[in-house]
């Protein structure tokens, strides 16, 4: 039985996307969570992955095209296959007969038929390449590569983007930052709370983890906070989930967005995901891949479409108190400030000790100030006694 | 190895932690910080790709060591084993 392999919303705001390329080719076997191409919408470039098993029948959207979410993309052959499917998979390559409920409203805009594709259909492009032309806004499919195998590199990106009549692109993920934000100080009715937590037994705890593991195990001091945002979130109702049709919906698991800069500006926001259930080695190496696949362009659908709620640290450049305002449809935002030394009250004695500076901006449709306030020291307790949590 | 070698071992460790640097643009003298930005994570995994690569653990507290190609050549020369 053909299944459609239909474009998923990678994000509340996504409309449609551009496919860059096909990573697939008729005759291929997928299996679920394989990546099989690459759209491009206004966050940069995003792998797509399979939602099912199955062998690719038609690749229906040719790279370079613009189509709406909801589109079908592909078809696979899925017959046979399908037991091999888990069941709780979000299906929008369900059986025909169940379709209608996601995705059948949504209008198709690519061409109605097969369209032929360009040479085999499969590109090779460097991450670099892939990043700077989503920056620049160069259309992958139009380039010749020049690197091995006709791989497109760096410099044919560069190069095509000095023959660009204007300085076009890389102002499309700041109008998407912009319409989302605008859209949360038009609903969201905002509170924020701050408070400072004392890191001086975290600090100690940390230098002291890392100097016993391999650099391969060493942890960053945002993985403290990230757990203790996780399972704060997980035991104090009201800040993890989704505002959705006038009412707040509970996620059953912490999908924590990291917000994440992207050098040459812009910034994303993916998820790790179950983060309440992660050991703090796992979260760690959870939010490295998270950054680095981010800066190369190379998240993938689901990351995006996750996060319950999201944690913004702005310390490293020297912030000490970050005001953050919330992605809709979630419901709170953490922030993080700089990691410095300040005199710090012990007893009747003045330290100087490490400390941190945690705000928090909560949705007034779903908490109240007092329960904000709980949940921000509920985080600070965390982090204060990194054994305990 | 000569520190040449080294230099361009390197090169390809920091664009293969950080992808979207473009290897020629890189300045050996001036701070990661100061060119692309570079944070804590970015040092992080070039701390490990160093190590995965070289065989050398740089301890977090030498990071600051790593703060540009320069830097990470005088350090890591030394520690290397002389080749054949």
């Amino acid at each position: 039985m053909p299944v459609d392999f239909r474009l998923p919303a990678l994000g509340a705001d996504m409309e449609s996307a551009t496919l860059v390329e096909w990573r697939i080719r008729p005759g291929d076997r997928v299996r679920r969570g394989d990546v099989v191409g690459a759209v491009e919408t206004d966050k940069g470039v995003i792998d797509i992955e399979a939602f099912d098993e199955g062998v690719v029948r038609e690749l229906v959207v040719a790279p370079g095209t613009r189509v709406a979410v909801g589109a079908v993309l592909a078809r696979f052959e899925g017959a046979g296959t399908r037991e091999a499917a888990p069941p709780a998979a979000p299906a929008p390559a369900a059986p025909p007969s169940a379709q209608p409920a996601a995705t059948a409203a949504a209008p198709v805009a690519a061409p109605a038929g097969p369209v032929p594709l360009k040479g085999a259909g499969r590109r090779r492009v460097s991450p670099a390449a892939r990043a700077r032309a989503s920056q620049l806004g160069v259309t992958l499919e139009a380039l010749e590569g020049t690197g091995p195998d006709g791989a497109i590199s760096l410099a044919d990106v560069e190069q095509a983007a000095a023959k660009l009549p204007a300085p076009a692109g890389g102002h499309s993920m700041q109008e998407a930052i912009a319409a989302a934000m605008s859209r949360s100080k038009r609903e969201i009715p905002h509170y924020y709370l701050s408070l400072t937590a004392d890191f001086g037994q975290a600090a100690a705890w940390l230098e002291a983890y890392n100097a016993r593991v391999p650099v391969t195990g060493r942890l960053l001091y945002a993985a403290l906070v990230l757990r203790a945002v996780a399972r704060a979130a997980h035991e104090i109702e009201g800040f993890n989930g989704h505002f959705v049709d006038g009412s707040f919906r509970p996620g059953a698991a912490v999908h924590l967005g990291v917000a994440i800069a992207l050098r040459g500006g812009g910034l994303v926001a993916p998820a790790i995901l179950d983060a309440e259930s992660k050991p703090l080695a796992a979260l760690m190496a959870d939010f490295r891949d998270l950054a680095m696949r981010a800066r190369a362009g190379r998240l993938r659908a689901r990351e995006f479409a996750a996060p319950t709620i999201t944690v913004t640290s702005l310390g490293e450049i020297g912030v000490d108190t970050v005001f953050p305002v919330i992605h809709p449809p979630q419901v709170a935002m953490v922030g993080v400030g700089s990691l410095v030394r300040r005199p710090w009250v012990i007893g009747d004695t003045v330290v100087a000790r490490p400390v941190l500076t945690l705000s928090l901006a909560g949705d007034h449709r779903v908490t109240d100030g007092r329960r904000g306030a709980q949940f921000l020291d509920r985080i600070r307790a965390l982090i204060e006694d990194p054994e305990a949590s | 190895m000569t520190p040449e070698a080294l230099r361009e071992r390197l090169l390809d460790l920091l664009t293969g932690v950080a992808p979207d640097v473009a290897r020629g643009s890189v300045e050996p003298g001036v701070d990661f910080r100061d060119q692309f930005d570079f944070d804590s994570m970015d040092t992080l995994n070039l701390a490990v790709a160093i190590h995965d690569a070289l065989g050398v653990d740089v301890p977090e507290t030498d990071y600051a060591k790593l703060s540009s190609l320069d830097k990470c050549v005088a350090y890591l020369q030394p520690r290397l084993a002389p080749g054949p």
